[in-house]
């Protein structure tokens, strides 16, 4: 089953949606395509219940909604095959499908990078926008005790949504120094509003130690958590609780992009003013061009919708606004930089694979040798189970500086019958396996 | 004004290793597993893993959904009458 | 400084052997890198150890290597996964199964243990096999590994034998006793063998042609499959010299994912995966395992394997004396390494080995033959 369009956009958060609109408006037939039943993407998740009102994300939502580009949720694209076509797989239906476009929008997003420490694959230990996107999506955590810890701006977020949610936030570590976070706030004076933000999640938050230069040194617990030990640096203190979320921040899919054959530098997409990538036919807006936050992505999406529909000198005037969200994204990153002692939390037998259970000893074995991800991965299979070095990537390029640059289809695991001739017997997957 | 996308009045029923779970509809199998306080399945080694990245890139919220073993449950909205269980 | 008395080019599985043997047997080895080792042919492909039957020179070559595998097993480390989980040869009709007969006679003749079943007795051992087959021929002592941790290990005992790895050069002349690098600088050695894969640019006379393979990976699904599975047919897939071709062939890995393989095409070919022979070759893997249709995929990868007009390598010094080849191993190379090291060692040292090197001698009468059957 193939659909053609003129623009097809990858990724239905905030950079996808506003790309969408720009286009649609601008006359080009336009398809969303997301792997999640909903659109938002992951900061804008929807879920199950209430949320307080989000005002840029339901004028985008709106905008959206009103431009005439049609979404395609529950749509994952898992390979191109042909120039100009996106193969797709559809959980609910166990089927692919095909897309074929002039124009291609990556709005690909981000996912959190994690590092691993003792304990962190014990239940009850999540990623911090992990925890936040399963709370939004059904998991009771009413009158739970959650320890945050890790860096960045959704730390704050993480605990504003979790504490709405009916949990207890016992503390709040921010790996960065106050010092850094100083610097950072003198940034964020070209950002009213979100300075706004940020006192709103703190207020919410009053009552919940938020500490600075502290991070978590392990979980504790046999078969689930029982509490975190933190560290400042000076000294060691154990915090009950009954749940841990823990993110460092964000780090770019660039999947996708990779596979196309764009130029992609130190993990960040290439792109022009007119956000179009090293392959003529393709864009990239928001997070994979560089983490940069909501406005950034809301902004780029924009022109890279103009662009793609032909009307890049409309765009011009959003370029100014653009080069500053550009700007709070580096101080963003600056500030939040991981501290060396993140790397050397875990202990030889700390799993740091969690596909393969691949363990840090045997990864620190190579270190010595002049290994690189391709080795390593060779030799203890690190980054070969099911999420192709997704989790352990990051890490690894930040522990070790080893980069995964490799990138094979299908990007997401499908049956091995999509990839046959259709059988004439039968349509539906369903031998049972002995 | 609040940010409804489903009624939440609306229950889900499926089964968790023969338990019976409700939830709200919309919710994930993720979602269901960890209210029911059971893993998705056995890592490598032998631990016990659940969801952890909430977004569908970790895999190790994996489980058996109606037969079919490695479905990433925080992707999968509950439907009546799911039957879920734990997998290796 | 010192001469080496032996220089390897090429740390893949057979240069990482041929260093195994050298060092061991005291010479001053050094082993050739200019990539990831172990990070070519030898991290791409299926890791089967088989006796190959299609001439008596293959036959001779790998079973005596297969036998040396055997020997290894038990020092190799756990990372290895040495599975000895045989070989089943599935016939899909009668004149299939009078070419199960034909081999198994052709085993039984050198020694090699192989048993034909009936299409019940196939069943029981292979339940997910589709009905309706013949039969099929069993070779218990075939197996698989995971080659790249062979190679490290072969390399591994070499260094604590003395041998020196050195990375990131890339040889770009080897003669008379000397290789000569990309950046000029120049090692001598009193042999140098050459084992650098699909790459015959340091021995441009020898007829390697590179041919595309595809694989595919699944996730795990322990206890689907009991034995490495193979068709019959596997032998014309195998011997085509020009056509793209595709034969059955799994593998059941001991973390339980399977692997499926295999294609052969071809020509100067890009890296990327092919969708079209893909599904051939999967269509063809479903028509054998229809259970393979259920499970998840998670990963699709090609290879070039070395292959050469006769099909046997070319193994044994070259023109100039001081230059060996131990090349163009096509789908046996990790099967091969062994017995091939043991002959690299006999050219270098006359240490007796249990082969005729003859047929193996890069200057040989090439004869492309044709298939037995």
């Amino acid at each position: 089953m193939k659909r053609a369009f003129d623009i097809v956009v990858v990724g239905a958060g905030p950079a996808g949606l506003a790309g969408a609109s720009a286009a649609a408006r601008a006359g080009m037939r336009v398809a969303v395509i997301d792997e999640n039943p909903h659109m938002g993407g992951q900061i804008w998740r929807a879920g199950v219940g209430t949320c307080h009102p989000n005002y840029a994300k339901v004028r985008a939502i709106a905008s959206f909604k009103s431009s005439g580009a049609e979404l395609y949720p529950g749509y994952q694209v898992v390979d191109s095959i042909d120039e100009g076509d996106l193969v797709t797989w559809i959980d609910v239906k166990r089927s692919l499908e095909t897309f074929g476009f002039k124009r291609l929008i990556i709005a690909t997003g981000a996912r959190e990078r994690f590092l691993p420490f003792p304990g962190w694959t014990l239940p009850g230990v999540f990623g911090a926008g992990g925890l936040q996107a399963l709370v939004r999506t059904g998991y009771n955590i009413t009158g739970k005790r959650v320890v945050i810890a890790g860096t960045g701006p959704l730390l704050l977020a993480v605990a504003a949504h979790l504490k709405q949610a009916g949990a207890q936030i016992v503390s709040i570590n921010e790996q960065a120094p106050m010092s850094r976070l100083i610097k950072f706030g003198f940034a964020l004076m070209g950002h009213p509003r979100k300075i706004f933000q940020g006192i709103g999640y703190c207020t919410q938050l009053a009552g919940s130690p938020y500490r600075t230069g502290t991070w978590a040194v392990e979980a504790e617990g046999n078969e689930k958590l029982t509490g975190i030990q933190l560290s400042d640096g000076r000294r060691t203190w154990t915090e009950p609780c009954d749940l841990m979320a823990c993110g460092f921040h964000l780090v770019p899919n660039t999947e996708l992009s990779a596979l196309l054959g764009c130029r992609i530098i130190d993990g960040v997409v290439q792109v022009d003013e007119n956000q179009q990538t090293s392959i003529e036919s393709i864009y990239c807006a928001g997070e994979p061009t560089g983490i940069a936050g909501v406005d950034a992505a809301l902004l780029q999406g924009e022109i890279a919708g103009l662009a793609a529909s032909g009307m890049a000198q409309k765009a011009i005037r959003l370029h100014g606004r653009r080069s500053s969200e550009a700007e709070f994204g580096r101080a963003m990153s600056q500030a939040f930089a991981l501290r060396p002692e993140l790397f050397s939390l875990a202990k030889p037998d700390t799993i740091t694979c969690r596909c393969e259970d691949v363990r840090f000893g045997q990864l620190n074995a190579l270190a010595a040798s002049q290994a690189d991800w391709t080795y390593a991965k060779l030799q203890t299979r690190c980054g070969m189970g099911s999420c192709q070095g997704r989790v352990c990537g990051p890490a690894l390029e930040a522990i070790f500086g080893w980069r995964n640059n490799s990138v094979r289809s299908p990007l997401f695991p499908i049956p091995v019958a999509t990839m046959c001739s259709e059988s004439p017997r039968e349509k539906e997957i369903s031998i049972p396996i002995p | 004004m609040t940010d409804r996308n489903l009624d939440a009045a609306e229950v889900v029923t499926i089964t968790v290793d023969g338990r019976v779970i409700s939830l709200p509809s919309g919710a994930t199998v993720a979602a269901a597993l960890l209210n029911a306080g059971v893993p998705c399945r056995v890592s490598e080694s032998g631990e016990p893993r659940t969801a952890f990245c909430g977004m569908g890139i970790c895999f190790e919220c994996r489980a058996v959904i109606d037969g079919v073993p490695h479905r990433r449950t925080c992707q999968v909205v509950c439907r009546e009458g799911m039957m879920v269980e734990t997998q290796r | 400084m010192q001469p080496y008395d032996v220089l390897i080019l090429g740390a893949g599985i057979v240069g990482s052997a041929c260093a195994y043997e050298c060092a061991r047997a005291g010479m001053r080895v050094g082993v050739v890198e200019p990539a990831v080792p172990g990070g070519a042919a030898t991290a791409v492909g299926m890791g089967h150890l088989v006796v190959m039957d299609d001439s008596p020179a293959q036959l001779a070559l790998s079973r005596y290597s297969r036998e040396l595998w055997r020997t290894l097993r038990s020092v190799l480390p756990a990372t290895v996964e040495y599975e000895e989980c045989g070989t089943l040869w599935i016939a899909a009709d009668s004149e299939e199964m009078a070419q199960a007969l034909f081999k198994k006679n052709t085993y039984a003749g050198n020694g090699v243990m192989a048993e034909i079943l009936d299409e019940a007795t196939l069943r029981e051992v292979e339940p997910t096999l589709r009905p309706g087959l013949a039969g099929g021929l069993m070779v218990p002592n075939d197996g698989v590994i995971y080659p790249p941790a062979a190679a490290a290990y072969f390399l591994s005992s070499a260094e604590l034998d003395g041998a020196e790895l050195l990375r990131g050069k890339r040889p770009v002349r080897a003669a008379g006793g000397e290789v000569t690098f990309e950046d000029s600088t120049r090692l001598k050695a009193g042999h140098i063998v050459i084992a650098t894969g699909t790459d015959n640019s340091l021995c441009p006379s020898l007829n390697i042609q590179p041919r595309k393979g595809h694989l595919v990976i699944t996730d795990r699904h322990p206890g689907i499959l009991r034995h490495q599975l193979v068709e019959l047919g596997y032998l014309k897939s195998a011997h085509s010299l020009t056509e793209d071709s595709v034969a059955f062939n799994l593998q059941p890995r001991k973390t339980g994912q399977v692997l499926i393989g295999s294609s052969r095409q071809y020509g100067k070919l890009s890296a990327g995966a092919d969708s079209t022979i893909l599904r051939k070759m999967l269509d063809r893997a479903v028509e054998y395992v229809p259970a393979l249709r259920s499970l998840q995929a998670i990963r699709v990868w090609t290879g070039f394997r070395a292959a050469t007009p006769d099909k046997l390598p070319f193994i044994g010094p070259t023109q100039d004396a001081s230059v060996l080849v131990a090349m163009g191993f096509e789908g046996l190379g990790i099967t091969n390494a062994p017995g091939a090291a043991r002959l690299v060692l006999h050219h270098l040292t006359g240490e007796a080995v249990p082969l005729a090197p003859g047929a193996y001698l890069p200057d040989r009468t090439v004869v492309a033959e044709a298939i037995h059957d």
